[in-house]
């Protein structure tokens, strides 16, 4: 069993229902090749929140999280996405980042000859420039970069590499989250963050995932283990199957997953599918921590 | 410097413009070599090139033809200054190119030439050079030369043809550092010849930039190099903006067991043509290579590479590895690539690929997904295509931004 590590003693542990609304999905529908993947996906994140998207393989979680970053492989057939009141559809990738959105890749690409710290740099100033800051010049961004390595315990060695080219695993999920402690999202969708990460770099990433997670911004874990929710504490757990979500919970929820597996699902999904998947119309808030 | 003969008269069935360039040379010089002759006697007997001939089968000669079939004299236009340390070598000014040059300890100039290599495979190319190049500078390597040498041409906006030959020695365990660089502006052909013998133990790093500015601007350059056992030889190149040039690096291993590296970056656009045509040959066992031939393919322009791996029987061990990347940016561009290996050898580890791509949308999102906006995700990606070539030219490469040379405007990042 592994320790939680927990998140950073913020009032962001306890949700508040009044908490500003970061990203609105309403029956998003989206295909790849005209096959339809997506049938109607609704969810709702505010301020302060994380949610856990799981499902099987095949569910729809990794095309949701292209889909709200832009890949241009998929069109979006129905529905629409709020992101801080704004039409994400909408925007091209890079402004979807630069507004503050940022997603996790399960496979992050390996790029020859461009160096690490240079495409850091590049991104970092194409944000900071959206939020008004000043461009970071060579120098004091090697100053930045260094202060946010500590978050993922990431050599700085990797900055003088060339981006996640010959990385591990494990080293191209750190450097993953480093871009993420650079660009400070408002929100942010992690994709299988835990996928081919031993109990060491598992650590250091939902390490790095909980030190990051504040009271203004949001996080969309989408997983199909239980074992990352040991180590980030979901608010709300969603399960998609064939392209919906077909139930919202809690932390439990994503434990009777472990015990039970998905099938039982399949039982009463379709009753549950048309249920509403609004995290906010749960009755209660969750406890957490 | 050691002068060359002028043309001989009598030369029979020779291309009008191989006639008219050889008739156009400067009159009779007191020595004759006889390869000279021999190259002259060579191109009579052979036919120009021709989209007829394999070896030029993607490459259409017309530009050769364009430039004007006379001797060019370039004026000695301003360059920029050579990078800290370096020995600069000026050629095809029409002066002594070693007059006011203080060679550095471990080189000096060879008294006499030493007994021609041209052999059947020798190229069109090889002879034009060797049959018009008024002298050829030859030079000894001696023990490990501190100061990196650059030999440098460039004509300018002169219209005509500069050829220019070049011989180093390298006795055993000598080391040199050398960085050609070529330029022109105009109607002009450079064409050139660089010969290099590594004894055994010596190491040459070579780096060759071609930096055109015309459409009609044309660059031949060839390179014959024989290597000892336990040399080592590394040659980085990259060429652009020519409207033709073709680049022939021919590698010996003489009893295997050298270490050679190929890597060239050639970039097209317009209706530029580039073509490189290498051969490399290993003549006994445990030899060792690696190339790299990457191309950049805009506009109409046409990219050509023909690598020849050869591996005999007396060959065993050896350990060679070809790859060539095609980088495809327009729908008229296009590139013929043609790996090569013939392997008679059996226990030999040769491995060879070749890929045509366009820029890669999983890597384009990947960049724009973290704000980075289409153009400069795209200026991104070229210039790590190209980093993984420039990243190894000497250090004297450095002043002449062969960044800037290859990808123009593109190369600007902020």
């Amino acid at each position: 069993m592994l320790v939680p590590v927990p998140r950073a003693p913020t009032p962001a542990a306890v949700i508040r229902p009044d908490a500003p609304v970061l990203l609105e999905i309403e029956d998003l529908r989206a295909s790849v090749d005209d096959q339809p993947i997506l049938k109607g996906v609704t969810l709702t994140l505010r301020a302060g929140e994380i949610h856990a998207v799981m499902g099987r393989n095949g569910s729809g979680k990794s095309t949701l999280s292209k889909v709200l970053a832009g890949h241009p492989a998929y069109t979006v057939t129905g529905g629409q996405v709020r992101f801080r009141g704004e039409d994400l559809l909408g925007l091209e990738p890079e402004l979807r980042s630069r507004r503050g959105l940022f997603l996790g890749f399960q496979y992050p690409v390996e790029i020859p000859g461009v160096s690490n710290l240079e495409f850091l740099r590049v991104a970092s100033n194409a944000r900071r420039l959206e939020r008004g800051q000043e461009e970071l010049d060579t120098f004091a961004f090697e100053d930045r970069v260094r202060e946010r390595l500590a978050v993922v315990q990431m050599d700085p060695a990797f900055l003088e590499r060339s981006v996640n080219e010959g990385f591990s695993g494990g080293e191209k999920k750190r450097n993953e989250i480093l871009q993420m402690a650079l660009l400070e999202p408002e929100v942010a969708i992690l994709d299988e963050t835990d996928s081919g990460l031993d109990i060491d770099a598992l650590r250091i990433v939902a390490g790095g995932v909980n030190q990051l997670a504040s009271p203004e911004n949001a996080t969309l874990l989408i997983t199909h283990y239980q074992r990352l929710l040991d180590v980030i504490t979901p608010d709300y757990v969603h399960v998609m199957a064939a392209g919906r979500i077909v139930r919202t919970g809690g932390r439990e929820l994503a434990l009777e997953l472990e015990e039970r597996g998905y099938d039982w699902l399949d039982a009463d999904g379709d009753a549950e599918a048309d249920s509403t998947s609004d995290a906010a119309a749960l009755a209660a808030p969750l406890e957490v921590g | 410097m050691v002068a060359l003969s002028p043309p001989g008269r009598s030369l029979g069935a020779i291309h009008p413009w191989t006639g008219a360039l050889l008739e156009a040379l400067p009159a009779a010089q007191p020595h004759q070599l006889p390869h000279q002759e021999e190259a002259r006697r060579w191109l009579a007997q052979n036919p120009f090139p021709s989209r007829r001939q394999e070896a030029w089968r993607f490459t259409d000669p017309a530009a050769l033809l364009a430039v004007h079939p006379q001797p060019l004299a370039a004026a000695a236009s301003p360059l920029p200054p050579a990078a800290p340390g370096v020995v600069r070598i000026r050629l095809g000014t029409g002066a002594d190119p070693l007059a006011g040059v203080p060679l550095p300890p471990g080189l000096d100039v060879l008294p006499a030439l030493p007994g021609a290599e041209a052999t059947e495979e020798s190229s069109w190319c090889d002879r034009l050079t060797a049959a018009t190049a008024p002298a050829v500078l030859a030079l000894r390597v001696r023990g490990v030369v501190g100061s990196p040498l650059e030999l440098v041409s460039d004509t300018g906006t002169a219209e005509g043809v500069l050829p220019l030959r070049v011989l180093l020695l390298l006795e055993p365990g000598a080391r040199l550092e050398l960085l050609q660089v070529h330029r022109a502006a105009g109607a002009s052909l450079t064409t050139v010849s660089l010969e290099a013998r590594l004894g055994a133990g010596a190491e040459l790093r070579h780096g060759l930039l071609g930096q055109g500015g015309s459409p009609a601007a044309v660059l031949l350059a060839q390179l014959t190099v024989r290597q000892e056992p336990e040399s080592r030889y590394t040659f980085t190149s990259a060429v652009a903006g020519w409207g033709c040039s073709r680049l022939e690096p021919r590698l010996l291993q003489a009893a295997g067991a050298a270490h050679s590296v190929l890597r060239s970056l050639q970039r097209v656009g317009g209706q530029e043509l580039a073509d490189q045509h290498s051969q490399v040959r290993f003549e006994g066992p445990e030899g060792n290579l690696e190339q790299l031939h990457k191309t950049i393919a805009d506009g109409a322009g046409r990219s050509v590479f023909d690598g020849a791996v050869q591996v005999p029987r007396a060959a065993q061990g050896t350990r060679a590895a070809q790859l060539s990347r095609s980088l495809l940016l327009s729908d008229r561009a296009r590139v013929d690539t043609k790996p090569q290996l013939e392997i008679v050898a059996d226990d030999v580890r040769c491995t060879h690929g070749a890929t045509v791509t366009r820029l890669q949308q999983e890597e384009l999102f990947y960049l724009r997904s973290r704000g980075i906006d289409a153009r400069r995700a795209g200026q991104l990606l070229l210039r790590g295509f190209c980093a993984e070539v420039l990243e190894h030219l000497p250090a004297a490469a450095g002043i002449w931004q062969p960044l800037m040379m290859v990808l123009g405007e593109e190369a600007t990042l902020r």
